[in-house]
C-alpha cells in the first residue's frame, strides 16, 4: 500500500523515498573553494571586529577569513577550533543571522553580511577531511575530572581539560555521545554522520574515556563522582519535557517534539518514519520550528505551529521562522491550547486566543479548532534529577563565574546551568571556560 | 552629446580611444573587429625588420596580479614584437586602412639601430596608407637584449638619433613611445623632441616579476622552471603613468609636445584623467585584454556624459586642463589646513580608520563606546589615511579649516595667505614672502 500526503492518520512514506531523501539533504550546501575565496574577499578585517564580539566563543573571525583568503584554510580551522572545538557543528547550526552575521559591518552597509558560518564550515571541513587533530596534550597532571553529559558543553569541557593534561571520564546517558548534536539538531542541518565524526575527531586528542549509558541519578551520582575525581563538570542538558497540562494530553499521537526529532535523527531512512497528515506543533522555539519543518519535509499535508504569545516573542529566530514559512508551515500566534480532542488518538486541538497585556497572558473567550492527527509538544525542557545538593536558580543549576556551582569542586554549563541562551555555541563556550577554571583551581 | 572627435598631430579619429600596440592589434581580424566595436584608432603591433620573424616562447607569456574577487589589477608579458611575416602585416594594414579611412591607424616599429633598417621599413609602411608611425623604444624584455626596444629608450642620444632618421626618411607623423624603466622620464622626451618627434606616447611596460611560485621557486610566468622579467601594465601602473605624462606636460622643455597617454586606462574616467594631464589621445591594452573590445563603448558613453555635464564640447578643452595644477612639493600651500571628518550616518563601524590611525599614523581617531569613531582634531595631521582605508565612499572626508580659526593641533590661527616651504622659517633656503 502506498501512502500520499492525503492519507489519513500517522503513516510513513507520504512522499517518494527519493524526494524525502533530497528534502533532508544539506539545507545549506558547503562552499567550494572558489565560492569560499569570493566570500572571504568580502571581509573588511575590521578592527576589534563586531562579529568576534557577537560570537559567544569569541572566534577571531577576521583572522580566520583572511587565512582562508590567503589559501591556508587549515590555519583558519585552527583559529576557529582553538576557541570553539565544535566549530564544525556550530558552523552548521549557529543562528549566525542573529550572532556574527548580524553584527557584520557589511550587514550594516549592504544588508548582506559576509557568509561567516559557511566560511567557518569550509575551514573546519577542510581540516576534518584531512583527519588532522591540531591540538596536543600538555604533560599529565595526574588529576582526574568527571564530565557528565557528552553534549556540546561536556565535549568542549572534556577536550580542554584533556588538552591541559588532565584525565577525563566523560559520562553520557544515551547510547551515543554528542548530546543534542546527535539527537536534537534538525537532520538537514547536520547531514550524514557528522555529529559522530566530529566527536571521534575531538576525542583524538586522547585522555578522554567515554562511558555511554550512564545517567546521572540512575547509574552514577554526584557524591560518588566527587569522591573518585578531583573535579566534576555537569553538562547534562535538560532531559525533562514540560507538559501542556490540558485535557486530553494523554491521547495517542500526542508526542514530545524532542523525542520525535531524536528518532528522526537516528533514522537512516527517513521514509519509514510515520508522520501525520495534519500536524499541529505547540511552542515557539527552535524545537517547534525543527519538528514542524521536518514533518513538512516528510510529507505532512498541513503543519501548523501555534504559539501562545506574539510573533516577536518567539524564541525561534526570524530566519528560522522564515525557513518554516518557506517550507509551507503555517504559524498562528496568540493562541493557547485548551484541550486535545479525539477518540483514542488525537483528532482535533481546541485553542483560545490569548491577550498578552505585558503583565501576564490572559485566555480570551474566542476559540477555534485545528484538525490534527499528530500533535507535537515543544514548550520547553526541564532539568531532570541528579543535581540534588546543588542550589537551583530559575529551574536551572545556579552558577557563578565560569560555571561554579554552590558545591565546591562541581562546575556546570550548557543548558542545565543558569544563564546562557540554549545555543550550542554558548554551551561550548561555557564548557571551555569551566575547564579553564577547573584547571586553574586544580593547579593552584 | 559631446563631440569626441580627435585630431592628434594631424591624425584624425572619431574618439580619443586607441588600442595600444600589443597582442590585440596583431592582425587584420582583430583590428577590424576593434573598429567595429567602436575604437577610434589602433596602433598596430610592432613590426620588425624584413627577414625571418621573431619567435615567441611556447609556454606562458603573461603573469598577473589580482585584487579582490580575482579582479585583474596588473598584467605582465614576455611576448615579443609581431612574429608574423612583415609582408603579411603590411598587406593587412593596407587592407584595413582602406576600409576604415575615418579611423586612426598607426604602425609601431622596432628595427635595429641603423639608419638603413629604419629607412627600409618606413618606405614599406608609407605604402600602406597608414596615418603614422610609433617608434617602439619601450619594450623591456627580449628585444632589449638585442639592442632594441627599451635598450634604445634608455639612452636619450639614441632616441634622438633614430627619431631624426625617421623624420628624415618619412613624411608620416612620428610618435616616440617611451619606456618608464628610466630615472627621469623628461630626458627621453626631450631627446625625442630634439630629434623632431611629433609626439611621445607613454608609458610602455614596466620591468616586473609578478609572483614567485613557492613550489618550484621560479618567477611567474614560468617557462620550464625559469622566468624572466616581463613588462607590467594594467590598472596597477596607472599612477606611475599619470605622473610621467604630467612631468612631460609641465616641463618647460617639453611643454606642448603632444602626448598619447598609456598605462592602465580601464574606464572613461581613467582616460579623462590622462587627457587632463596632457594626453591628446589615450591608448588601451589591458582593459581590452581583460574584458574584450566592447569596453570602449563605456569609455565613449562615459566621456561624453561627463563632458556634457561639464559643458565641455570638444576633447581639446580637456587636454592639459589639470597641468597647471601639477606643481612641486615646495609650492604646496602650508596654510591649507584640513581635518578628517567622519559621517556617522554613513559609518558602518568597521574600525579600519581607527586601526590605521592608531597603529600606523597619528593616534587621532577615538574609538568611543558603541564603536563610534571620532577624529581628535588636536592630533589629526590630515594625512588622509583614514579616508583611503575606509570601505564606504564619502564616509570620511577632509574638511578645510576656515582661515582665521585655530588649528587645535598646533594652537595656531589658520592664515588666509598662501605660504609654502620656500618661505618657511625652517627652510635654510627660504625667501622672504613678497
Amino acid at each position: 500500500m502506498t501512502n500520499s500526503q492525503l492519507t489519513p492518520g500517522v503513516v510513513p512514506g507520504r512522499l517518494p523515498a527519493d524526494v524525502i531523501a533530497s528534502n533532508f539533504a544539506d539545507v545549506e550546501p558547503p562552499l567550494d573553494q572558489h565560492e569560499a575565496l569570493v566570500a572571504a574577499d568580502r571581509c573588511y578585517f575590521c578592527h576589534d571586529a563586531p562579529c568576534m564580539t557577537a560570537c559567544p566563543t569569541t572566534i577571531d573571525i577576521p583572522l580566520f577569513i583572511r587565512q582562508i583568503a590567503t589559501g591556508t584554510p587549515e590555519a583558519a580551522a585552527r583559529t576557529i577550533l582553538g576557541q570553539n572545538i565544535l566549530g564544525g557543528m556550530c558552523a552548521r547550526v549557529c543562528p549566525t543571522e542573529q550572532l556574527c552575521e548580524e553584527a557584520c559591518v557589511r550587514e550594516a552597509a549592504e544588508g548582506k553580511p559576509v557568509e561567516i558560518g559557511r566560511l567557518q564550515r569550509y575551514a573546519t571541513d577542510r581540516m576534518m577531511a584531512r583527519g588532522v587533530h591540531p591540538f596536543t596534550r600538555a604533560a599529565p597532571t595526574g588529576k582526574r575530572v568527571a564530565v557528565v553529559g557528552a553534549g556540546p558543553a561536556g565535549l568542549s569541557c572534556a577536550h580542554r581539560l584533556a588538552m591541559k593534561g588532565h584525565d577525563v571520564t566523560l559520562y553520557d546517558a544515551r547510547p551515543k555521545p554528542g548530546g543534542l548534536n546527535e539527537y536534537g539538531i534538525a537532520a538537514y542541518k547536520s547531514t550524514g554522520n557528522f555529529a559522530q565524526e566530529e566527536v571521534a575527531w575531538l576525542l583524538a586528542i586522547g585522555g578522554i574515556v567515554v562511558k555511554n549509558g550512564m545517567a546521572l541519578g540512575r547509574d552514577i551520582d554526584l557524591d560518588m563522582l566527587r569522591e573518585e575525581h578531583d573535579a566534576v563538570f555537569l553538562g547534562v542538558g535538560l532531559a525533562g519535557v514540560n507538559a501542556l497540562r490540558v485535557e486530553g494530553e494523554e491521547k495517542e499521537e500526542v508526542t514530545n517534539a524532542v523525542d520525535y526529532i531524536a528518532t528522526l535523527r537516528q533514522a537512516d531512512d527517513k521514509s519509514v518514519l510515520p508522520v501525520g497528515r495534519d500536524v499541529v506543533v505547540i511552542g515557539g522555539g527552535m524545537t517547534a520550528v525543527d519538528v514542524a519543518v521536518q514533518s513538512k519535509l516528510l510529507g505532512a499535508e498541513n503543519v501548523t505551529i501555534v504559539y501562545r504569545r506574539g510573533q516577536e516573542r518567539m524564541s525561534a529566530s526570524r530566519y528560522e521562522q522564515e525557513h518554516a514559512l518557506s517550507t509551507g508551515v503555517r504559524i498562528i500566534c496568540n493562541a493557547a491550547p485548551l484541550r486535545v480532542i479525539g477518540n483514542g488518538a488525537v483528532r482535533e486541538v481546541e485553542f483560545a486566543y490569548t491577550h498578552d497585556s505585558g503583565g501576564g497572558l490572559s485566555i480570551g473567550n474566542e476559540t477555534f479548532r485545528l484538525k490534527a492527527d499528530q500533535l507535537f509538544k515543544a514548550i520547553g525542557q526541564t532539568l531532570e534529577g541528579g543535581a540534588e545538593g546543588l542550589a537551583i536558580e530559575g529551574s536551572k543549576i545556579a552558577v557563578t563565574g565560569a560555571g561554579r556551582t554552590t558545591l565546591a569542586g562541581v562546575w556546570a554549563g550548557g543548558d542545565c546551568a543558569q544563564g546562557g541562551n540554549d545555543l550550542t555555541v554558548t554551551a561550548v563556550a561555557e564548557g571551555r571556560d569551566a575547564a579553564e577554571d577547573i584547571h586553574a583551581t586544580l593547579m593552584a | 552629446m559631446a563631440n569626441l572627435a580627435t585630431n592628434f598631430i594631424g591624425i584624425k579619429s572619431p574618439n580619443p580611444f586607441w588600442l595600444a600596440s600589443a597582442p590585440p592589434t596583431d592582425k587584420e581580424y582583430n583590428v577590424r573587429r576593434a573598429y567595429e566595436a567602436g575604437w577610434g584608432g589602433v596602433v598596430w603591433k610592432t613590426l620588425g625588420a624584413e627577414g625571418p620573424p621573431v619567435v615567441n616562447v611556447n609556454g606562458p607569456r603573461y603573469g598577473a596580479v589580482w585584487g579582490a574577487d580575482r579582479r585583474l589589477l596588473g598584467l605582465n608579458n614576455i611576448e615579443l614584437i609581431t612574429d608574423r611575416p612583415l609582408e603579411v602585416n603590411l598587406r593587412e594594414i593596407k587592407s584595413v586602412k582602406r576600409d576604415y579611412p575615418d579611423r586612426a591607424l598607426i604602425v609601431s616599429l622596432m628595427v635595429p639601430c641603423d639608419e638603413e633598417s629604419w629607412k627600409a621599413i618606413l618606405a614599406h609602411v608609407e605604402d600602406t596608407g597608414a596615418d603614422g608611425v610609433e617608434l617602439n623604444f619601450g619594450c623591456p624584455h627580449g628585444m632589449a637584449e638585442r639592442g632594441m626596444g627599451s635598450a634604445v629608450g634608455q639612452v636619450p642620444e639614441y632616441i634622438e638619433m633614430v627619431t631624426r632618421w625617421v623624420k628624415q626618411h618619412s613624411r608620416m607623423p612620428c610618435i616616440v613611445k617611451l619606456t618608464p624603466n628610466i630615472t627621469d622620464i623628461r630626458k627621453p622626451a626631450e631627446a625625442a623632441k630634439r630629434g623632431g618627434a611629433d609626439a611621445v606616447s607613454l608609458i610602455n611596460t614596466i620591468n616586473s616579476i609578478t609572483a614567485v611560485n613557492l613550489d618550484t621557486f621560479s618567477p611567474e610566468p614560468m617557462i620550464d622552471g625559469k622566468g624572466t622579467h616581463g613588462g607590467y601594465c594594467g590598472p596597477a601602473v596607472k599612477p606611475i603613468a599619470l605622473n610621467m605624462v604630467a612631468e612631460i606636460a609641465r616641463s618647460p622643455e617639453t611643454h606642448g609636445l603632444p602626448i598619447s597617454g598609456i598605462g592602465g586606462v580601464t574606464t572613461w574616467r581613467d582616460a579623462a584623467e590622462f587627457m587632463a594631464l596632457g594626453a591628446g589621445s589615450v591608448q588601451v591594452c589591458t582593459a581590452a585584454m581583460t574584458y574584450g573590445f566592447k569596453v570602449v563603448q563605456e569609455m565613449i558613453s562615459g566621456l561624453s556624459q561627463w563632458m556634457d555635464e561639464k559643458g565641455i564640447t570638444s576633447v581639446d578643452e580637456v587636454v592639459g586642463r589639470a597641468v597647471p595644477n601639477v606643481t612641486d612639493w615646495q609650492y604646496l600651500n602650508l596654510n591649507y589646513v584640513t581635518k578628517a571628518r567622519i559621517d556617522q550616518d554613513l559609518c558602518i563601524k568597521c574600525g579600519r580608520c581607527y586601526a590605521a590611525c592608531e597603529d600606523t599614523s597619528h593616534q587621532a581617531i577615538a574609538m568611543n563606546p558603541g564603536r563610534v569613531f571620532e577624529v581628535k582634531d588636536d592630533e589629526c595631521v590630515a594625512c588622509n589615511l583614514c579616508v583611503n582605508v575606509c570601505p564606504v565612499e564619502d564616509c570620511i572626508t577632509m574638511e578645510r579649516l576656515i582661515p582665521g580659526s585655530v588649528d587645535p593641533r598646533t594652537g595656531r590661527v589658520v592664515e588666509v595667505a598662501v605660504a609654502d616651504w620656500t618661505q618657511h622659517p625652517n627652510n635654510p633656503m627660504a625667501r622672504a614672502a613678497e
